[in-house]
């Protein structure tokens, strides 16, 4: 019985698939002028902007950003929420071994260059490959290095929830800021500059700045709930 | 044009066979780490095809911190996936 069912879902998730690949008309339409070419033209002749990727993340799809950046602040949170009732019992399995010397002191040595790199990967994401996310990322893997080589290295909560809520806040206040010029939500409103230079592409580093922020709090704090956690 | 074919083919194999291997390991820290090393090929494969975008991602997320949380969590509960594993 089981096994039928499974043999049924299998023929049906099959079925679909076929559907989906088999249909001769799937890209034909849409690639010859669709939405691709849109893309292309207006990011460096009115966005000022040399990183397609990025402007389509953050100007034609930034309503999908800011439900990426939600998804996330939920992951964490309920990550923290989960793991906050633990940390009561606190059991003495885990002995918590000192890094070694060589391991300190290089992590000492490479973590203002990983956090540089970060916050250069978010300010340029505009310009250069990377952005946002990427930044954030990098900037939460040297705190990691941090909390790995050193166990008495301690982060306040209660910044990083700071930090988080006023990049989120920021978020929604430059997209309804868009509203206000007579725009649309994440109106690219401010002045685009010109191609190339650090300050252009309008409103977009601004936006990328603040998610970095907010990737990079967000997921420091998610690292550090689970280091520390007992089970 | 043929080299970089080449290049993607062999990045392709060395990700179905660390997959592999990750799926057979019982030792689940020899596995993490296996799949830490497919983040790694992928990674040289998105930036192959010209993704720097999506390679940054992966190996920020992929190499460094999927891994670390996965070392953290076997520190935290069983490293093998059987006790009779254990050598």
């Amino acid at each position: 019985m089981k096994k039928a069912i499974v043999i049924f879902l299998l023929a049906v998730f099959g079925f679909f698939l076929a559907v989906t690949f088999l249909d001769p008309d799937f890209e034909a339409e849409r690639n010859h002028n669709g939405v691709k070419n849109f893309y292309l033209d207006k990011t460096v002749s009115q966005l000022k902007t040399a990183n397609t990727v990025t402007a389509i993340v953050v100007n034609f799809r930034g309503f999908d950003t800011l439900g990426e950046v939600t998804v996330l602040f939920l992951a964490a949170t309920a990550l923290g929420s989960i793991l906050f009732k633990k940390r009561h019992h606190i059991g003495d399995r885990t002995v918590l071994m000192p890094a070694s010397s060589i391991v300190s002191a290089g992590s000492k040595l490479i973590f203002p260059a990983i956090i540089l790199l970060g916050a250069y990967v978010f300010i340029h994401g505009h310009l250069t490959p990377g952005g946002g996310f990427q930044g954030g990322t990098i900037i939460a893997t040297g705190f990691l290095l941090m909390l790995i080589a050193y166990r008495d290295f301690s982060i306040s909560h209660n910044v990083l929830s700071v930090i988080e809520s006023f990049a989120g806040i920021g978020f929604v206040t430059f997209g309804l800021l868009g509203f206000m010029n007579g725009g649309t939500f994440l109106q690219n409103f401010m002045g685009t500059g010109v191609l190339n230079d650090l300050i252009s592409g309008g409103v977009i580093p601004v936006i990328y700045i603040l998610v970095g922020f907010k990737v990079a709090a967000e997921l420091t704090g998610l690292i550090y709930t689970i280091l520390h956690e007992k089970g | 044009m043929n080299y970089l074919l080449f290049i993607i083919g062999f990045l392709l194999l060395v990700l179905i066979g660390t997959a592999v291997y990750a799926v057979r390991q019982r030792d689940l820290l020899y596995a993490v780490i296996a799949t830490g090393v497919i983040s790694l090929a992928l990674t040289a494969l998105f930036l192959v095809l010209q993704a720097p975008d999506v390679a940054l991602t992966e190996a920020a997320i992929g190499v460094a911190l999927t891994t670390i949380i996965f070392i953290i969590t076997i520190r935290n509960t069983v490293r093998y996936e059987d006790e009779k594993d254990k050598k």
